[in-house]
């Protein structure tokens, strides 16, 4: 077995058990990286020497008996956590020049808990896409292909489709990603490994590119249930620089994924359907139910009626928050700057260089749904539609456990596709949109192929804070599926 | 709601973006179809429900008013386009 093959969970163990070095696991996965990257673009700054010092650092520490949660684990990050003294982009031109004189608390946990950092992963630009082919620095494929179609270059889903790509290929052990409509799930779903979105305030936004502040939640992608939860573990925690951190004890996640669903209450509601969702995804569901009934848990029909209005929701809030926070790229401070005239003609060019064209969208439809005149009539009006999406949530949480949905509408697509038409891109976010806008925390895991040998993903949704009922139903499907395919291109396959 | 060209044109001043006329006429019916897509939520009853600003379940939290960061001006210039000495620097202002 190559160490790139490893769980997390495995290779820490391998590490603890002296089996080979961090230097050794870290140089395995660098070696993929300058292997594949040039293919997959999944990451846009790879840190080497960094890597290896830390690597070297961890098994110093190894040596003398310091066993952290994640000591000389390589991982990636995606390039929305502020790196210190590494260029932090957002996948965006914007951003370019951008070198972080500060560490996110979520990567700042992380380096505590004796991470070693590969590099920054590839992401839609400002984490606004479901493709990541909004990135100003390229297009990821996917590493998973199209039995039938086998050339089609397909997309790792967005935002955090960098982390996927390299996650699924087997370029890092495990790695971060944000989550603001999807950008977790989504593109775990589309390179068949797990993705998880936390309750909302369980992961700082400190050091975090804000994109929609009241919707950002950081969390972890790895190729297992386990894996997901070790690395929650080491990225979650209270913090007193953001002030929607939440002060709330963290659970047993790694306990949580042994814990038997026998005797809980499985929700299952009738409103994630589609038009146009293909049958493999409704009969993977049913099959997702069966697999929870067969494993003890009593499974019950719930309604969440507003969930067909989450995305358009969403795309209220979402711009509205954008729209403010990327006031401060003005070409002054820091980022790009291209001069005019004036002041507000350099800040005009600024931003009309430096965003590309999903963002401008945004920032445009945040800007007029919060102007005078339409505030009540699009933004108040959203954020009353958004309680009644979180009141669906409430009222069923106090019958179920859990809820299982699919992930996502479909499958991973080709690289160009769903791009004529903004809307059909947004609709990837159907299913993962209402957690984000409730704040409840939901995973993705990988659950079965459809019929063109393309991973599909279930979702488990849980209550505010409750992430170990989330790791333990998300364990169960993991079992029962024992999902084993592997994507096309990944370490050690020949290119 | 129908955006016309002059409203497009006011929302990218509003927002600092600089629009090229040549791209108004796309931009204007790809904000169209969006918001005429969101409009769908005039359909729900939301007499007498509370705006929900945020997903967090708490109360802002208070903290002592003291200054706890800072004296960090060389990092806080370390990205600027343009610095001199311990300034940004813009075009000029007031003529």
């Amino acid at each position: 077995m190559m160490l790139t093959d490893l769980t997390l969970a495995a290779a820490r163990s391998g590490l603890r058990q002296r089996a080979f070095t961090s230097r050794e696991l870290t140089e395995a996965h660098l070696a993929a990286i300058e292997a594949l990257n040039p293919r997959l673009n999944a990451f846009i700054t790879v840190t080497g020497e960094q890597a290896l010092a830390q690597a070297d650092a961890a098994d110093a520490a190894l040596a003398r008996g310091d066993e952290r949660p994640l000591t000389g684990v390589p991982i990636a990050m995606k390039d929305l956590f502020c790196t210190e003294g590494v260029r932090t982009t957002a996948g965006s031109r914007i951003l370019g020049p951008f070198v972080p004189p500060y560490e996110s608390t979520v990567s700042a946990n992380l380096l505590r808990a004796g991470a070693v950092f590969l590099g920054k992963t590839n992401m839609d630009e400002f984490a606004m896409g479901s493709s990541n082919m909004t990135s100003a620095y390229g297009a990821v494929e996917n590493p998973w292909k199209r039995r039938q179609d086998a050339d089609a270059v397909l997309v790792p889903g967005g935002s955090s489709g960098g982390s996927a790509a390299a996650v699924a290929a087997r370029l890092a052990l495990g790695a971060t990603g944000t989550d603001t409509g999807g950008s977790i799930r989504q593109p775990a779903s589309f390179c068949g490994i797990v993705g998880l979105k936390p309750t909302y305030g369980r992961c700082s936004r400190w050091g975090v590119v804000a994109f929609a502040s009241s919707l950002d939640h950081p969390g972890p992608l790895a190729r297992s249930v386990e894996d997901c939860a070790v690395l929650l573990g080491a990225m979650a925690g209270h913090d007193p620089k953001d002030s929607t951190s939440a002060d709330v004890p963290l659970g047993d996640y790694q306990g949580a994924c042994g814990r038997s669903v026998k005797g809980m209450r499985i929700g299952v509601p009738r409103e994630y359907r589609a038009d146009g969702m293909p049958e493999e995804i409704e009969a993977l569901w049913r099959q997702g139910v069966d697999w929870l009934r067969e494993a003890g848990a009593e499974v019950v029909d719930v309604s969440l009626p507003h969930t067909k209005y989450g995305l358009a929701t969403y795309y209220i809030v979402a711009p509205a928050e954008a729209s403010s926070n990327l006031a401060r790229y003005d070409g002054v401070r820091f980022g790009l700057r291209t001069n005019g005239k004036d002041l507000c003609d350099l800040y005009e060019r600024t931003r009309a260089e430096g965003f590309g064209a999903e963002v401008r969208r945004r920032v445009l439809i945040g800007t007029y749904v919060l102007s005078a005149g339409y505030y009540d009539a699009y933004y108040l009006r959203a954020q009353k539609v958004r309680a009644l999406i979180l009141r669906d949530f409430t009222e069923a949480f106090a019958r179920v456990d859990a809820l299982l949905t699919p992930t996502a509408p479909s499958a991973a697509f080709v690289q160009g596709e769903k791009m004529d038409d903004p809307i059909k891109m947004y609709l990837n976010d159907l299913f993962t949109v209402p957690a984000d806008l409730a704040g409840v925390p939901a995973i993705s895991v990988p659950a079965g192929l459809d019929a063109n040998g393309l991973p599909i993903g279930l979702q488990v949704i849980g209550k505010p804070f409750d992430e170990e009922t989330v790791f333990a139903v998300g364990a169960a499907i993991e079992r029962a599926a024992s999902f084993d395919a592997l994507p096309t291109i990944r370490a050690g396959t020949a290119q | 709601m129908s955006l016309d060209p002059a409203t497009v044109r006011r929302i990218a001043t509003l927002a600092r973006i600089h629009v090229d006329d040549a791209e108004i006429p796309q931009l204007q019916s790809e904000l169209n179809g969006i918001l005429g897509w969101i409009e769908q939520l005039n359909a729900v009853n939301i007499e007498g429900v509370e705006p929900l600003t945020g997903a967090a379940r708490m109360a802002l939290k208070m903290r002592e008013d003291v200054v706890n960061d800072g004296g960090a001006q060389d990092k806080v210039l370390a990205n600027a386009p343009e610095r001199i000495g311990a300034y940004f620097v813009v075009p000029k202002v007031v003529e």
